[in-house]
């Protein structure tokens, strides 16, 4: 019934309350029963699955952008084959990366860190380009190098659009991340839907609880990074 | 505040050809400026007073010829030392959003590495000089209006006490009444701080108001007159620059003078209903209030002290 081994047996149907025997709608008996064994830790697993995936993502991304603001040249193959990457659907490329990378988590990191650069990549350059000339020109013409308009000047002016863009790689990876628990790992929430959906009649209350876990996990960072927006940009939010 | 620190800027036969263009921007431009004039560069657009003076802090590199700032050529200066002793000022001000007014007026001291409290220190003076309130410090860009916020790239050009001032059309943006008192302004300033200045504006009436000495740049940047506004408009070299400073230069002459400079006749028992005016009026503004009132004389009275008499027969005279 699992392609692999780990997870508990679910659902028990021998010896549950009358709400899982019954396959009821939502039973929130079983979710306090097996919280600690089954929801809890594919929650911990997801937030992982998606820390990597995105930290990587943007340690990647990070780079590619400055040297694409810097040689403009670059832009263009750097936005093609990000495109290309980001038309595959998730569910073939996990399959596709399978017989290279295996079964397992390599797989599904590879895979989302992918997605992650597609949407890095042209905020973080995008953000770099916002920048208004005169205010390049200002700086350039009081002396500041090329560098320091860079850290003191373009950076710090891209920090919303780069927060823009970890706000959408974080949100459609935790959902992106749910699909890798078919077939590819036993690991984040994606798995107890997997499993609840492997039986004939599948137990509805396992795929409600952990869907709803990804849903709130999605709001929880998306709130976390406006939250860090607004901290990181005081100026924009006390302008007029 | 003790500035009098101000550098002679010497434009020696230079030229600048845009790639793919056919005339130049810049055409063997020779101009001297001595210490602390306010000199204004004036034209109209594809006479390279924008280019002129963006070459001096080498923003645009031209291709003969050569600019000395007191002697020393600026291609001889590493280019962020050059930059770091001019101040620079342009017409969209180029204020850093991200940083606050007071940050904002530091970045070139924090550039030269000065310490925290000279730099507030500075930072307050300078706010001070160019009208603003110390507590604007704390505030950001996006919550000034147009002329606060030029007001505070004024005082950002001058936080390291620049020898010279770059300035482009710097009040090109605001309204009229924003301008005129800016302008007023930072003649004061540069009255007190002693700079030169090259201040570049396609408005003759600004130029008039603000040079010591205009330099007229016409198509194809050639220098078409450099000399003071009133010997301008009194010898105009050709007919481009008559045309430039417009058929009515004998009243902006006049406009140069108030009646206070004026030789007045002295008083002869004037009628108690002939004008009255105070000598701060310009010469120009005189004659109009004559006209106005249909009269051929005023009375320049300072409160009750009359002065004199001024006729309007004495314009002419004046020219």
């Amino acid at each position: 019934m699992k392609i692999a081994g780990g997870g508990p047996v679910i659902p028990n149907f021998g010896q549950g309350s009358s709400c899982v025997t019954g396959n009821h709608a939502f039973c929130w008996g079983w979710v306090r029963e097996h919280w600690s064994d089954t929801l809890g830790p594919a929650l911990a697993q997801h937030v992982e699955l998606t820390a990597i995936a995105v930290g990587i993502g943007f340690a990647i991304a990070f780079p590619l952008a400055l040297l694409a603001h810097r040689f403009h040249k670059l832009e263009h193959p750097f936005s093609i084959v990000a495109a290309l990457l980001y038309t595959i659907p998730s569910l073939a490329l996990f399959q596709l990366l399978v017989p290279i990378t295996g079964l397992g988590l390599t797989t599904v990191e590879v895979a989302l860190t992918s997605y992650t650069l597609v949407i890095l990549l042209p905020n973080i350059v995008t953000g770099l380009r916002s920048v208004p000339p005169d205010v390049i020109e200002a700086a350039q013409g009081m002396g500041l190098t090329r560098l320091q308009v860079l850290t003191r000047v373009e950076l710090p002016l891209a920090v919303p659009a780069i927060v823009g863009g970890l706000r959408i790689a974080v949100v459609s990876t935790v959902a992106i991340g749910t699909i890798a628990g078919i077939e590819v790992t036993t690991k984040g929430l994606g798995y107890p839907i997997f499993n609840a959906l492997q039986d004939p009649t599948p137990f509805k209350t396992e795929i409600y609880s952990a869907g709803a876990l990804a849903v709130a996990l999605a709001l929880a960072a998306d709130a976390l990074l406006v939250g860090l927006r607004r901290l990181l940009v005081p100026w924009a939010r006390r302008a007029a | 505040m003790n500035e009098t620190r101000a550098a002679e800027i010497v434009f020696d036969h230079v030229t600048k050809q845009y790639a793919g263009r056919h005339a130049a921007a810049v055409n063997d431009l020779s101009l001297e400026i001595p210490a602390g004039t306010f000199c204004v560069l004036v034209g109209p657009s594809g006479g390279g007073k924008t280019t002129a003076l963006k070459m001096v802090n080498r923003l645009i590199p031209f291709d003969s010829g050569e600019i000395r700032i007191d002697g020393r050529n600026i291609d001889d200066l590493p280019l962020t030392e050059l930059r770091r002793g001019i101040g620079y000022v342009i017409q969209q001000v180029g204020l850093f959003p991200h940083m606050t007014v007071g940050d904002n007026i530091g970045t070139v001291p924090r550039l030269l590495g000065w310490r925290k409290t000279r730099i507030e220190e500075r930072s307050r003076d300078l706010l001070d000089l160019v009208g603003l309130e110390p507590g604007d410090a704390k505030r950001y860009p996006a919550q000034l209006s147009g002329g606060q916020r030029q007001r505070v790239g004024l005082a950002r050009a001058l936080a390291a006490d620049p020898p010279l001032l770059l300035m482009d059309e710097p009040f090109g943006a605001l309204d009229p009444i924003t301008r005129f008192r800016l302008q007023t302004e930072l003649l004061r300033l540069h009255d007190e701080v002693g700079k030169t200045v090259i201040f570049v504006t396609h408005d003759i009436d600004e130029a008039i108001r603000m040079g010591d000495r205009i330099a007229i740049l016409r198509e194809g940047g050639v220098l078409a007159q450099y000399d003071t506004p009133d010997a301008i408009l009194a010898h105009p070299a050709d007919d481009f620059v008559a045309k430039f400073i417009g058929e009515d230069r004998a009243l902006r002459r006049l406009a140069l003078r108030t009646l206070a400079s004026v030789e007045l006749e002295s008083d002869t028992g004037a009628a108690s209903d002939t004008l009255r005016v105070p000598p701060t009026t310009t010469v120009r503004n005189a004659v109009s209030l004559m006209l106005e009132a249909k009269t051929d004389q005023v009375v320049v009275a300072d409160g009750d002290k009359e002065l004199g008499v001024f006729r309007l027969a004495d314009a002419g005279e004046l020219l």
